[in-house]
């Protein structure tokens, strides 16, 4: 058994393994991590095809970026609980969808073994001395220049949007702290008591303050207020 | 016997046909709107592997090209649905795709 053939069979394992996990897994936990799976396997079976710069995207790109993305939202909207996948809201639902996966099968079957591999030959290969790498950037920046700088409009285009679908709605159900007002009282009168702890001085000249006044009362409220 | 098989360019074409296949139905008959987003990832990935086999087979770099423009457009993708969905389940915690009217306003 040569190395490209085990290497082939074990990531597409993984690859169809991991594809059927998302489809069937019930809780969408279950279904993210299966799609890890998917992601790695087709990495795998990057570098086996010499796209080894394409092969670390993916990785960084899929796995650590936009499956954690998915996982963050699971877990921040608290929606990984089980669905039921026994109940078929739209009847025939099934059916249909099965007879349509297997359309788009045979026509790609079809396509696939339409071609005939003589049309383009045994793999060749790229030259080896030149690492993928080099050869993506030239062609990201001589051919595809276009599209590159179009891609920067779209990823802005993006950014933007996320915010703002993010931020909408959220004024009316701010809530700072219920019940304030009710206990506003309790409130002053502990920031009373939090001051004096930190500044003892400064209530002692109050308290002798007060002691002057004492004789004649009509003083007392205006030196409260001072003070 | 086993040791005589090549692996062709074909076996990868098959693969990335099945793994298309698989997040097509997944797409019609889940109704999770994260699982479908799931499977739509799933579409994405089987092309870009089908892309990748072309580029070695003619000896083309823009296969390649092709595959950097597919992720970063299916990562803005994310960005924005993810930002869709979590403005939608957050009004029902249990919409399904069927309830995205409810953003309606």
């Amino acid at each position: 058994m040569s190395v490209e053939l085990f290497v082939f069979v074990v990531a597409a394992a993984a690859c169809l393994a991991g594809a059927v996990g998302v489809v069937a897994s019930r809780n969408p936990v279950h279904a993210a991590l299966s799609l890890v799976g998917t992601l790695f396997g087709i990495a795998v079976l990057f570098v086996a095809e010499s796209a080894n710069f394409l092969a670390a995207v993916q990785v960084i790109v899929y796995a650590g970026a936009i499956v954690v993305l998915f996982l963050f939202v699971i877990m921040l909207l608290g929606v990984d609980r089980a669905d039921d996948l026994e109940v078929e809201p739209l009847v025939g639902q099934r059916v249909a969808a099965v007879f349509v996966a297997l359309g788009i099968l045979g026509l790609t079957f079809a396509a696939i073994a339409s071609t005939g591999y003589e049309a383009t030959g045994a793999v060749v290969g790229f030259d080896a001395d030149v690492p993928d790498i080099n050869r993506l950037g030239q062609s990201l920046f001589t051919d595809f220049l276009f599209a590159f700088e179009i891609t920067s409009i779209l990823l802005v285009i993006a950014v933007v949007g996320a915010v703002l679908l993010a931020r909408r709605g959220r004024r009316e159900d701010e809530i700072i702290d219920p019940g304030q007002e009710e206990r506003a009282e309790e409130i002053a009168e502990r920031m009373l008591l939090a001051e004096y702890r930190a500044h003892p001085e400064e209530f002692y000249e109050y308290e002798a303050d007060e002691a002057d006044a004492e004789g004649d009362g009509a003083d007392d409220a205006s030196e409260e207020v001072r003070t | 016997m086993i040791a005589a098989l090549d692996v062709t360019p074909g076996w990868y074409l098959v693969l990335g046909s099945l793994l298309f296949s698989i997040g097509a139905f997944g797409l019609l008959v889940r109704r999770n709107p994260l699982v479908m987003f799931m499977c739509v990832e799933l579409m994405l990935n089987a092309v870009t592997l089908t892309f990748v086999t072309f580029s070695r087979m003619l000896e083309d770099t823009g296969g390649q090209s092709v595959v950097v423009f597919v992720l970063v457009v299916a990562a803005a993708e994310v960005v924005v649905g993810l930002a869709i969905i979590v403005a939608l389940l957050h009004k029902r915690p249990d919409a399904t795709a069927d309830d995205v009217a409810l953003l309606e306003g």
